[in-house]
């Protein structure tokens, strides 16, 4: 019989019209000993204020390094069914697209494996089990792998790219997001399941400029959907919102960052001075029937975010202003400056440094330079306003 | 090799996602026309075809027992010929091309506990990591936080009475798995008292040059101490990053009269109207109050308030306060501004006000 924990401060959570996590707990601990101890060292924690788990040691699946992540209680003794109680990370598929099917195969292999807690999903993408043993890894990633199913990274390799749900459900998509995050997964499998990088390296893939998952915050390579040509406007659908009460003036051309959209409100029409527009997507979100981005469509690649561990947080920043990136001669040369960039970041990284911040520390003139990617006035908010320039090169005395 | 073991499987990555896709999905692809939010939580995608998919979304609370994805399973089943997914922020969709099905849906996974809603200016689920149930580096709990400002905050999750979408996540810790700093509302999990060392085993576990290169402000150098290699710690510039923990297990900083979060406002990601940005500190410790940390779900609710008070159509929280100015922030959520909201880190000047461009009351 499993022992039964009083958890008066847990219990409190499952209260209020929120759904809780702790009645998610309690539901897998009917089934799962695991779950049950996991309540029990958990409640202890909400009254001690402090967690009760142990740094990660190195446990994995054969011929892997990433995509398992260890963990121990601290309190083996007294919740021994968590003593061992690791993470592993299951590479979602593409905009987090599922079948009942699948989801079900899914469940059959974490009830016999595993503690029956999942994460749907965790921050960077995949689908997270929560807590099994070092033992059970092996069976689980057969009886995953049998099914079809792959891990996800961890570590300092490959982290699972993600993307939003893209041409699937958006008519923002400007390229297929849900495609080129798998091909980018399919093409790298070697990276994201063996670490051999300075630190993590994170894509992801958002259809337009809303970035739907957070690209410009965390991802290392973030690739952005954008358009070249005009806005595409319907002028009858214009007027209808005008006469359903929209103000269009207020709340769609006061907000153009570019001001570069007018409105005639006699005659109910909207022009946009496309060369000044600066594909925020404000007007299209706020219009979706009447206005649509132009059909040229790519994409912006920026470089380098991530959060403030170890010298402070950066958002991406431009390297390739607009990328065909559906089209496959361009999308070639996109993989190759990934890993042109990758070679340079490995070779002169730090242990822990991410691409951000080893482009911090070199410079990104050098960064360029070493890649062979041109500068270009769209990788600055501003050029420079300090005068320390650093020259390699200068006349000497005796080249006079 | 006649008795060769059977091949093993590896590297096959993740199933390809076209095998999930919805038939009027696959039918559609890439040709979407428009969407509109039909009632709070639903929408409708139109196509260029004229097919019509709706999307219930329903907010769950990311960490699920496979009895809860059963149950999302059965309902797909019954409404939505076996078709569901998942958002970049935890909630669940079913998709179904029978506006019919909309409402049954709508009571079934309500009738479960999961309200319907998280679209358009409202606010969705809440971003988070993992806490005290699963992180060795967590300042704080993840989920009990989560849950507790969500019950506060469901009616803005269930109906659209925002001046503009609020984004909220939390972090357990500043390594901030998720974008928790870029969002309207951060949460953020930290720590208060350098590391203690456990100089006895420090060797033994830990790579000494690794871990002090560790320390983004160089406070930790390499010592011996009673005949043993290890660390020592200039307490004074350490600001509890916790980077040298996660890099060596002999160097722990988790306490729990000390740790607790932190509260920042104003980020997005997304390009519409203004540029993405970071969030900026609004209250700078709020001690751990389990299990409910009232504390810090009034501060966000008075914050959220305050803001949709305040701000303008479409305005997002950070672009609020940039058209009227911090002091206003600070004066009308009644937030006391102290010396660690200056920003003492690399480059802080640039946060200095540089202009005068203020507002004055007469």
């Amino acid at each position: 019989m499993p022992k039964e924990y009083k958890t008066p401060k847990l219990d409190e959570l499952e209260k209020g019209p929120w759904p809780s996590f702790v009645k998610e707990i309690k539901l897998a601990a009917k089934k799962s000993e695991m779950s049950n101890d996991l309540l029990g060292q958990l409640e202890q924690s909400y009254n001690e204020k402090l967690g009760h788990w142990k740094h990660g040691g190195i446990v994995g699946v054969m011929g892997y390094g990433g995509g398992v992540i260890g963990r121990y209680s601290d309190l083996p003794d007294k919740y021994p069914s968590v003593s061992h109680f690791h993470t592993i990370r299951v590479n979602q598929p593409s905009g987090w697209f599922y079948t009942s099917d699948a989801l079900r195969t899914i469940c059959d292999i974490w009830e016999k494996h595993g503690s029956g807690l999942t994460n749907m999903h965790g921050s960077t993408g995949d689908m997270v089990f929560l807590g099994t043993t070092t033992d059970h890894l092996e069976p689980v990633f057969k009886d995953l792998t049998e099914a079809g199913w792959d891990l996800g990274g961890s570590g300092s390799d490959m982290r699972t790219p993600s993307c939003c749900v893209g041409p699937g459900r958006c008519e923002w998509a400007c390229y297929d997001t849900l495609q080129r995050c798998y091909d980018i997964t399919m093409r790298y499998q070697d990276e994201l399941h063996r670490p051999a990088f300075p630190y993590k390296w994170k894509f992801k893939f958002a259809g337009c400029p809303n970035d739907c998952v957070a690209s410009i915050a965390r991802a290392d390579i973030s690739v952005i959907g954008t358009w070249k040509d005009d806005i595409r406007v319907d002028a009858d659908q214009v007027k209808t919102y005008a006469d359903e009460g929209l103000d269009i003036f207020n709340d769609v051309v006061l907000n153009c960052p570019a001001k570069c959209m007018r409105y005639d409100g006699e005659k109910k029409e909207i022009s946009i001075d496309n060369k000044d527009c600066r594909r925020c997507m404000h007007c299209i979100n706020v219009m979706p029937k009447a206005l649509r981005p132009g059909v040229e469509q790519g994409a912006t690649i920026l470089i380098g975010a991530k959060a403030p561990i170890v010298e402070g947080a950066l958002l991406s920043s431009v390297l390739i202003p607009f990328l065909d990136i559906d089209d496959e001669e361009e999308f070639e040369a996109f993989c190759d400056l990934i890993e042109e960039m990758q070679d340079v970041w490995c070779e002169e990284g730090k242990n822990r440094e991410r691409v951000g911040e080893f482009i911090q520390r070199v410079g990104m003139g050098n960064f360029l330079e070493a890649v062979g990617v041109e500068p270009i006035p769209e990788m600055v908010a501003y050029p420079r306003d300090n005068p320390y320039v650093f020259y390699e090169d200068f006349y000497e005395d005796e080249d006079e | 090799m006649a008795d060769a073991a059977p091949q093993r499987i590896t590297d096959i990555g993740p199933p390809d996602f076209q095998q999930f896709l919805p038939p009027v999905v696959k039918a559609n692809y890439g040709k979407w026309k428009y969407h509109e939010i039909v009632e709070p939580g639903v929408m409708v995608h139109v196509a260029e075809s004229g097919d019509e998919l709706y999307t219930i979304r329903a907010g769950s609370p990311r960490l699920l027992a496979i009895d809860t994805i059963r149950f999302y399973a059965d309902l797909a089943d019954k409404y939505c010929d076996g078709h569901l997914r998942f958002t970049s922020r935890h909630n669940v969709e079913f998709l179904t091309t029978k506006k019919e099905n909309v409402a049954k849906i709508r009571a079934e996974i309500e009738a479960n506990g999961n309200p319907v809603g998280g679209m358009g200016r409202s606010i969705t689920s809440i971003v988070h990591t993992q806490g005290w149930v699963h992180c060795h580096s967590a300042a704080t709990d993840a989920s009990g936080v989560v849950k507790a400002v969500m019950d506060e905050v469901i009616d803005y999750f269930k109906e659209e009475k925002l001046p503009a979408k609020c984004r909220i996540a939390l972090a357990c810790c500043l390594n901030m798995c998720g974008a928790v700093h870029c969002s309207d509302i951060a949460i953020l999990g930290i720590h208060r008292k350098p590391p203690r060392i456990d100089h006895k085993n420090l060797d033994k576990i830990c790579e000494i040059p690794n871990l002090s290169a560790s320390c983004p402000t160089a406070a930790i150098r390499p010592a011996t101490v009673e005949g043993m290699p290890s660390v020592e710690v200039i307490e004074e510039q350490c600001m509890y990053c916790a980077n040298c923990f996660t890099v060596c297990p002999a160097m722990p900083i988790a306490d729990p009269e000390n740790d607790g979060v932190s509260i920042w406002v104003g980020g997005k990601v997304s390009n519409a109207r203004s540029e993405p940005q970071f969030s900026k500190l609004a209250i700078p410790f709020i001690p751990n109050n389990p299990p409910r940390w009232p504390e810090v779900t009034e501060a966000i609710v008075k914050i959220i308030e305050v803001w949709a008070a305040n701000a303008r159509p479409y305005e997002r929280m950070g672009e609020w306060i940039e058209r009227v100015g911090w002091p206003r922030f600070f004066k009308l959520t009644g937030i006391p501004f102290e010396k660690e909201h200056i920003d003492d880190f690399k480059h802080a000047g640039l946060s200095f006000k540089r202009s005068a461009h203020l507002t004055h009351e007469a």
